[in-house]
């Protein structure tokens, strides 16, 4: 870990402010990642700006009927709020699938959407990486990748974003409301995380300098059938192998909207709208799960180690779809999981 | 007559402990935090040092840019090949009691690097802070040569490895014609079971805390270790100390389990540091560092068995290759428990190593064993599966009553109960032998069963004892508790033969300035030291009983040893117990402040020599398994141990139910995954080394078969530390196989391999 100077900043404006002012700057949420890192020697900010003292810790329902998170909310504040459990329930339940209750209650809901990537070789400074120093190369194609991803990926880089309440958040289509030094703006979820191409060390569209202040979530909750199926190498506190969120709406058995997201997979959580429009205006069964999943699986490229998780996901996609429609748990993992909190 | 312990008295006794559920004596300090371990001693002025690992694999150190590093304000020096002192020069200095056959590593001693993460460098500041930063930005200049990690690729580079370390026996000579009777059987099966490297990581991870005296070189070492004595051995010859000037200290120990065998190299780096700038040093590892230790080995394991109509088993081959270093023989024993557990005329057991760059392996809880028997238990029960019979009826059918592996009988052997209360318990009558015959909902249910076997043994040890006026009796030898719960059996096994109440006891160990106990590990403690404390007191007891015969109108007067009992704080005569003396008031009478006694036990040979002995037992398992996701969850174990007598249940217990949740472990998590590419494990941390939490371990069931064995220890104790781990893996296999109807034989049974 290198020296660096710290500030607790007094509101928004001032944390903003210290960024621009110090190169080298970083924000710290729960510091359940960053500090990580920086005990690793990966991040190495000079300027660390506390953000304990903003005023985002709130949820609160906004005028369009939605609900805005704030970015300070902690994990587990956010996944046991009545108004999340009552009408997100499947964001709770992705959180819930994260970590442990240590760091949930640590983690901050802005820290969650920046959090780095477990790929092995990303942690250690020992081997080439081009995430962690851009132009040394990947480890992870042609080395140990079975955390890494399937769909989206480069010759660059083809690390996962590891993070589950995201992909809750990218099935539900939230908003993330940052503040920055010109000013404030809205980021649709999809479009916040960033596909590896050959800017890995990116992994997200945030300008240099800008504060996730909240997340702003639409007002259909999809509370009536939804899934958050995690597949992971134990029971809890494992990072998913593969993750899917879906969500629908039913009329009868037909299928009137539909929302699947998938972590695990990819440097983003991964959407499909062609799965999600294959899966509207049919029957909710085995068959259209199985071809909305074939579909979402369509382009995925396997790199040895990581190549089951190309089956696991297509498995786990009509798993959670079966699950959203009868609104049965998970039989084992889900039936566990609940003991995880 | 001394309380003896080999049969209780009927009538309960208040001072009567041995085989009581007992509390840990240490419980209080561990949760209050006044346990201290070694990275805690905050000796005052301590510099901190922090270990420089090498990128490389193998090559060798070409600069050392200290300079830079130097000259930040508050580093103190920078330790390395280039400044290290000239230290004893021969191997043998170098050898502990846990050393291997071949050339012990020697830190900063040469530039070569024999192994990923091998020590390179101590940074030394005033500061933890700066020491840490300062060794990241310590460059060091390296030349790589290529290096070969994969065991895969040296199948053929296999050698014997002869005799190795301490207590390592090469396999048994062939029996029979196990060639010849496999091709004869009907029943035949032949595969290969293999796993990767694991690390033991316990939770405290390596640290020592040297505090500098002073006076000459006189140190007080604090180290994580599993032997005071071994590591002041091996300081003392290394660094050419008196033993007056290498005090060893190891009070507690978060978790051992194999890793504490052998002097880590932290323990070398803190002293070196401490004599060199004559000053308080610690040295604590990261757990990443921790993958730099020695490992369960990298083995494969070939297995080939046969039986006749009747299920009688005709041939046992078992061969097993492992990994070692380049400088080091590891040698465990993986193969034996194949000739030895059950009964077959033909066998044959071979043991080879192979060489690759890492670190050489260490034990780790019941080395060896774990692995060997892993491989024979599923190889047992694919055979029972072909030759039709239950895999419990099939392992009754070839039961060992004698070991043809040396050709002795056992001092005694309970398997058979073990086998029976272990399947009364579990339902095992209920199982349908036909594989993915049940299901609960979505899930498919199966259930497994195996067996395990491990040495019982007892080392040389010795103990004090000291009885002072005011009732209280200390009792020390320098053993450790690594969380097996040495500090309370040995606390119970003292208070009763001196008839004490447990609250007048105080158990001391981990020091070498204590009575010398051997390396805590081979489940020998119980036995070992615990027949020294015995042994101890009992001669503390026979000169109370003097002094209280010299009281005045002592009703003891004139009766022999045999002739009383210590029980509740008295001496009482056995034919008539109203004649007593109080324990305190001799003491008192007699006006000494106090009484001291230093004795101890070794093993009688004579009388041990001619059996075979041996703990056992036998596990099953339920597993539910959700076959479209590839999902695992042992949701049922009975583990069934015969270990000879249960000094106290309630830590017998705890030590089974943590081999359990380490078989779990074992069975559908653990492994370290190199790189070859780089010669590097890469999940070197805990988010991706698992192993179980909470939400994976559901019911566990112990069965503590009872068993008397009067050969193994005056005490009647085998040992419980390890023998439960054994088989839960196999088990675990095996009822995965018997719910989906696949074979994993490559562990762990993740998600990917039930796809
Ligand atoms: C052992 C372990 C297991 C875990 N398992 C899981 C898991 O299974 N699933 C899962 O989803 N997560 C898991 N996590 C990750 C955990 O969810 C994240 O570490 C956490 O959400 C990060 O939040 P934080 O507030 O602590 O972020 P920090 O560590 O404080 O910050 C992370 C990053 O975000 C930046 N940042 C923080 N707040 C803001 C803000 N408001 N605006 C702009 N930038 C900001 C920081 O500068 C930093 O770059 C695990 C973590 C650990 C250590
Ligand atoms: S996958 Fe990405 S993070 Fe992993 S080694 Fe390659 S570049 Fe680095």
């Amino acid at each position: 870990m290198n020296s660096f100077t710290f500030t607790q900043a007094p509101g928004v404006a001032a944390a903003v402010r210290e960024h621009a002012a110090h190169e080298g700057a970083a924000y710290l949420g729960g510091g359940t990642n960053l500090v990580d890192l920086m005990k690793e020697n990966v991040a190495r900010p000079a300027h660390l700006i506390g953000l304990k003292h903003l005023p985002l810790a709130a949820i609160e329902s906004t005028p369009d009927g939605g609900l805005r998170l704030g970015a300070l909310a902690t994990n587990a504040d956010t996944a046991y709020h009545p108004e999340v459990e009552k009408r997100y329930p499947l964001l709770a339940q992705a959180i819930l699938a994260g970590a442990s209750p240590q760091l949930r209650n640590m983690a901050t809901n802005g820290g969650n959407l920046l959090q780095r990537t477990r790929c092995y070789y990303f942690y250690d400074l020992a081997t080439p990486c081009n995430k962690r120093e851009p132009g040394s190369g990947c480890s992870a194609i042609g080395g140990y990748n079975r955390v890494c991803g399937i769909l989206g990926t480069s010759e660059s880089c083809i690390a996962t974003h590891p993070s589950d309440m995201c992909v809750a958040l990218a099935a539900l289509e939230a908003v993330v409301r940052v503040s920055g030094p010109n000013g404030e703006r809205t980021i649709e979820f999809a479009d916040f995380h960033r596909l590896p191409g050959d800017t890995p060390e990116r992994d997200n569209n945030l300008q240099k300098g800008e504060l996730i202040t909240a997340l702003d979530l639409p007002a259909n909750g999809f509370s009536q059938r939804f899934s958050y199926l995690k597949l992971r190498d134990r029971s809890s506190y494992a990072f998913a192998l593969v993750s899917v969120a879906a969500a629908l709406e039913l009329d009868g058995n037909t299928i009137t909207a539909a929302r699947l997201a998938l972590g695990g997979v990819a440097h983003k959580p991964w959407r499909d709208p062609e799965a999600e429009a294959l899966l509207i205006g049919q029957p909710a069964t085995a068959d259209t799960f199985g071809r909305a999943a074939a579909r979402a699986l369509a382009g995925a490229r396997g790199y040895g180690p990581n190549t089951f998780k190309i089956e696991l996901a297509r498995r786990a996609v009509v798993r959670a779809l079966r699950q959203a429609t009868e609104m049965t748990p998970a039989p084992d993992d889900n039936a566990f999981q609940n003991s995880n909190p | 007559m001394s309380q003896t312990i080999a049969r209780p008295p009927d009538i309960h006794l208040g001072t009567d402990y041995i085989g009581r559920p007992t509390s840990r004596v240490d419980g209080p300090a561990k949760v209050t935090g006044a346990a201290k371990y070694a990275a805690e001693f905050n000796v005052p002025g301590r510099y901190y040092g922090v270990v420089v690992s090498s990128p490389v694999t193998k090559g060798k150190i070409t600069k050392i840019h200290s300079a830079p590093v130097l000259a930040l304000p508050g580093v103190v020096q920078v330790f390395s090949h280039e400044n290290a002192p000239a230290l004893a020069s021969l191997d043998k200095s170098y050898k502990d009691d846990g050393a291997l056959g071949g050339s012990p590593f020697r830190p900063l001693h040469a530039p070569r690097i024999l192994f990923s993460q091998q020590p390179v460098a101590l940074v030394v500041a005033e500061t933890f802070e700066l020491a840490r930063y300062a060794a990241f930005i310590l460059k060091i200049d390296y030349e790589a040569e290529p290096h070969a990690t994969d065991l895969e690729t040296q199948r053929d580079a296999g050698f014997e490895p002869g005799k190795g370390k301490f207590g390592f026996q090469p396999p048994p000579a062939p029996r029979g014609n196990a060639k010849q009777a496999y091709e004869q059987a009907p029943h035949r099966h032949e595969a290969e079971y293999t796993h990767l490297a694991q690390h033991s990581n316990p939770m405290e991870t390596f640290a020592t805390t040297v505090e500098w005296l002073g006076d000459g070189n006189k140190l007080n070492i604090y180290d994580k270790t599993q032997g005071a004595h071994n590591v002041q051995r091996y300081i003392t010859k290394v660094f050419g100390l008196s033993k007056d000037e290498a005090r060893v200290v190891s009070k507690y120990t978060g978790g051992g389990f194999g890793g504490g065998l052998r002097p880590q190299y932290q323990v070398f780096m803190a002293v070196l540091a401490a004599l060199e700038l004559k000053h308080s040093v610690r040295v604590s590892l990261t757990r990443q560092q921790m993958f730099s230790l020695g490992h369960r080995p990298h083995t494969l394991q070939y297995l080939r068995l046969a039986a006749d109509d009747h299920g009688a088993l005709q041939s046992v081959r078992h061969a097993a290759l492992a990994e070692t270093s380049q400088f080091e023989n590891f040698t465990e024993d993986v193969v034996s428990w194949s000739g030895l557990l059950y009964q077959c005329e033909n066998v044959k057991l071979d043991y080879r190593l192979a060489r690759i760059d890492a670190n050489s392996p260490i034990d780790m809880r019941a080395p060896g064993a774990a692995t060997g028997s892993f491989a024979l238990e599923c190889a047992m029960d694919e055979l029972a599966y072909k030759a039709g019979v239950d895999p419990l009826a099939f392992r009754l059918l070839n039961y060992a009553e004698r070991d043809q592996n040396e050709n002795k009988p056992f001092s005694s052997k309970k398997l058979r109960e073990c086998y029976h209360q272990g399947a009364a318990k579990f339902g095992w009558e209920n199982r349908n032998p036909a594989p993915r015959s049940t299901r609960e909902g979505p899930l498919l249910v199966g259930y497994g069963m195996a067996t395990g076997c491990w040495h019982a043994s007892q080392q040389k040890a010795a103990a004090k004892a000291r009885l002072t006026a005011d009732g209280r009796l200390t009792v020390s030898s320098a053993s450790n508790d690594i969380g097996t719960g040495t500090y309370t059996i040995m606390t119970q096994i003292a208070a009763q033969t001196l008839g004490l109440p447990l609250e007048a006891v105080t158990f001391v160990l981990g020091d070498t300035s204590l009575p010398e106990a051997p390396l805590q590990g081979g489940s020998w403690t119980a036995a070992s030291v615990g027949t020294a404390v015995k042994n101890t007191c009992d001669e503390l007891a026979k000169k109370l009983l003097g002094l209280a015969q010299k009281m005045d109108d002592s009703p003891l007067a004139g009766v022999g040893f045999e002739d009383v009992q210590f029980v509740d704080g008295q001496i009482r005569r056995n034919d008539d117990i109203t004649q007593s003396v109080v324990i305190r008031d001799v003491l008192q009478a007699s006006g000494e402040e106090k009484l001291e006694v230093e004795s101890g036990a070794t093993p009688d040979t004579a009388k041990q020599l001619p059996y075979s002995m041996h703990s056992h037992n036998a596990v099953f398992v339920e597993v539910k398994v959700d076959e479209d996701l590839g999902t695992v969850h042992v949701t049922r174990v009975v583990n069934a141990v015969a270990a000879g007598r249960i000094l106290n249940p309630k830590t017998a217990r705890s030590q089974v139910l943590g081999s359990v949740v380490w078989g779990i472990g074992m069975a559908l998590m653990e492994e370290s995954v190199m790189d070859h590419r780089i010669g590097r494990y890469m999940n070197h941390n805990f988010a991706e080394y698992h192993i179980p939490v909470m939400a994976d371990i559901h019911d566990i069931d112990v069965v503590l078969v009872e068993e008397e064995d009067d050969i193994v220890n005056p005490l009647g104790v085998k040992g419980i530390g390890e023998v439960g781990l054994l088989g839960v893996a196999a088990a675990v296999a095996n009822a995965v196989y018997h719910a989906t109807g696949k074979r994993v034989r490559d562990l762990p049974v993740s998600i990917d391999k039930l796809l």
